[in-house]
């Protein structure tokens, strides 16, 4: 009931277009992530459905009715801001029971609500305090506490996690994911960080120069990404892409040709994730220049060139490499992306699914 | 830093410390000397003469009346027109200059404007004359007409004294980030609300100084009024001016310099007390 649909949706800053034509349809209780490097519009857009700020055309509907022309108080909804604008001249209870008030809930409905909520995100023992004596993720948590108490159809959130540092992040978005699960709100979560994108979400939308590129599950927009923008943004270290001439419909990589799709021209550029490949023998395999290798424990990451072009690939770590050899690759044939060089698109019906 | 060094800091602020001793300090206890002293010797004499005096109280009664009438309302007037020029987007700093411009002419000036205006022979009379309300001259500032030179005087005051209140006004209202204003629309406040509930406690702290800063300059008022109701209107700073220059007498005019300095103290302590600022609270 709680589905948001974002139809055309532009926005112009003078001149500048922040958001062109920006098409997005949310299930109810899903959590998207809006995921781009910053200044992609993302916030725009967040503000857009928000009603924080008004497009310049296109539609904004909230459970099936449009809500473009309401202000944001009549549009169901909470919001966590990125530096999460928790009152300072407010108790912690009293934040978190602001929206509680502003709906002139009574005292008892909002202590029942408030303690909820801040049972949910563990900041019961500061209830008393002012947010001044918090730390960035004691406030954070009050943020979202505050969101929760008016039990909101939809959840927004701009990079809420983007103040804390990096252990406490994890620690935070693996909360954030066990509180929001049990709320079953649909959510809609702002973020530069593809690991936030990929760890919470049900499905994300890449965002790139006001436009979204590719709308998918976590796993799709990983394996199959329909742009080389999106390739190479998400994942770590960044899908490969390495430009190789086509003959009579095929691609040679070492001694083994691969079927490239039917629309190539005279060049195609495969999209290589790091870790879809084995060692193979020379002739046979994909000859790469190792030019750094660093064993991480975990795995052995290895940064170097195919046919002159720059690589990282991920082996296993029981394998010894070394920097300075020239070791052979054979390509897992399902799991390469064929993108034109010309679009920079990849060809979808080429891509094994 | 070594302890041996630890009187350097104090090196540091002995200008500064001497400075204001000489031209501050100095000055502030030969008045208060001067005030209850009679003949080099201590005395009440000259606090009883200033009692004493016909002017006293209602000098007294004057310049609390004006205070309670302008401060508010400049406060009232500063924060419509802050909130309103925090909307503007492109101009925003022209029309904060011509806000302003009162507050580059001096007070005396300003009494002088409003008396071409509100005198017998000027403008505001050949405007209700021209409009045909009046059919002669009105006379606004005399002593037979006080509650109307009581007005005119606070609108001049007001007009005078504003853009002050609004700087400051201005100036902490820019400290508040947009987000706080935007969490609360979201979560359902309207317009009115967060203004009581999340502009002004997040401003307390120019709200503070503008009063303090405000009150004290009123309760200091003279010029404005000398130029608009001459004696007509007695004042305190206007009764010490008259000891002074008139009467030759130094030690009532110093009277009523220390009883001007109490009274602005005493707002001072009040405004601190009462609107608390707790640095626990702020952004
Ligand atoms: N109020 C504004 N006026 C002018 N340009 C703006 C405004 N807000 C955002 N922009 C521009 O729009 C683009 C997108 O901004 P934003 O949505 O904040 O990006 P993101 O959140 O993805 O980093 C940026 O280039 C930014 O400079
Ligand atoms: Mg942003």
């Amino acid at each position: 009931m709680a589905n948001i649909v974002i139809d055309r949706i532009r926005k112009s800053f003078g001149t500048f277009e922040a958001l062109k034509e920006v098409s997005l349809t949310i299930n109810d209780g899903e959590f998207v992530s809006l995921l781009g490097p910053s200044g992609c519009g993302k916030t725009t857009l967040l503000r857009i459905i928000a009603g924080l700020e008004t497009s310049t055309s296109g539609d904004v509907l909230i459970g099936g009715k449009s809500v473009i022309g309401l202000p944001p108080k009549e549009r169901g909804l909470a919001m966590v801001f990125q530096n999460y604008a928790v009152f300072p001249h407010m108790t912690v209870y009293e934040n978190v029971a602001f929206g509680l008030r502003m709906q002139k809930a009574d005292d008892a409905r909002v202590k029942t609500q408030v303690e909820k909520a801040a049972g949910l995100l563990h900041i019961e023992q500061y209830l008393d305090r002012y947010p001044n004596k918090l730390s960035g993720g004691q406030r954070q948590r009050v943020a979202v506490a505050r969101a929760l108490a008016v039990e909101p159809k939809v959840l927004l959130m701009d990079e809420p996690l983007s103040n804390l540092d990096a252990l406490l992040r994890l620690e935070m978005r693996t909360e954030l994911k066990t509180v929001l699960q049990s709320a079953g709100t649909t959510t809609i979560y702002v973020t530069h960080d593809q690991t936030e994108a990929m760890g919470l979400s049900d499905r994300i939308a890449v965002m790139h120069n006001g436009m979204v590129e590719q709308v998918g599950t976590p796993v799709d927009v990983y394996n199959y990404p329909a742009t080389r923008f999106v390739g190479g943004f998400i994942g770590n270290p960044p899908m490969n892409f390495i430009k190789v001439p086509v003959t009579n419909g095929q691609v040679t990589a070492g001694s083994e040709p691969l079927k490239a799709p039917k629309e190539t021209g005279d060049e195609v550029i495969l999209g290589l994730r790091g870790e879809a490949v084995q060692l193979a023998p020379l002739p046979l395999g994909l000859e790469m220049k190792v030019r750094v290798a660093e064993p991480m424990g975990s795995h052995l990451l290895l940064t170097g060139s195919i046919h002159d072009q720059p690589v990282r690939v991920i082996l296993p770590s029981s394998e010894t490499v070394r920097s300075g050899d020239v070791i052979g690759l054979k390509l897992d044939p399902n799991r390469i992306t064929w993108l034109s060089p010309e679009s920079g698109k990849s060809f979808p019906a080429a891509t094994a699914r | 830093m070594t302890n041996n060094r630890s009187w350097i800091p104090y090196l540091l602020i002995l200008p500064s410390v001497a400075f204001l001793a000489l031209l501050f300090l100095v000055p502030l206890l030969q008045t208060m000397w001067l005030a209850f002293s009679d003949n080099g010797l201590p005395s009440p004499a000259n606090a009883q003469r200033m009692m004493a005096d016909i002017n006293f109280s209602r000098s007294i009664r004057n310049t609390f009346l004006l205070t309670l009438a302008v401060v508010p309302v400049q406060l009232a007037i500063a924060l419509v027109m802050g909130t309103m020029v925090a909307k503007v987007g492109r101009g925003r700093e022209t029309i904060l200059w011509v806000w302003t411009i009162p507050l580059g002419i001096s007070d005396l000036a300003a009494g002088l404007v409003w008396l071409s205006i509100l005198q017998n022979s000027g403008y505001f009379n050949s405007l209700l004359l021209g409009l045909g309300i009046l059919e002669r001259q009105a006379s606004w500032l005399s002593y037979q007409t006080p509650v109307a030179l009581f007005f005119a005087i606070a609108v001049a005051e007001i007009w005078r004294g504003t853009a002050i209140v609004m700087v400051i006004i201005v100036a902490g209202l820019n400290q508040v980030p947009r987000e706080f204003k935007e969490a609360a629309e979201i979560f359902g406040a309207g317009p009115w609300t967060r203004f009581w509930r999340i502009t002004l406690p997040l401003i307390r702290p120019a709200l503070q100084s503008a009063l303090i800063l405000r009150t004290v300059l009123a309760f200091e008022v003279f010029a404005v009024v000398y130029a608009l109701g001459g004696r007509n209107f007695p004042v305190l700073v206007g009764e010490a001016y008259n000891w002074q220059n008139q009467n030759q007498n130094y030690g009532v005019a110093a009277a009523y310099a220390v009883l001007i300095m109490i009274i602005s103290l005493a707002a001072t302590l009040i405004y601190l007390k009462v609107i608390k600022v707790d640095p626990e609270r702020l952004p």
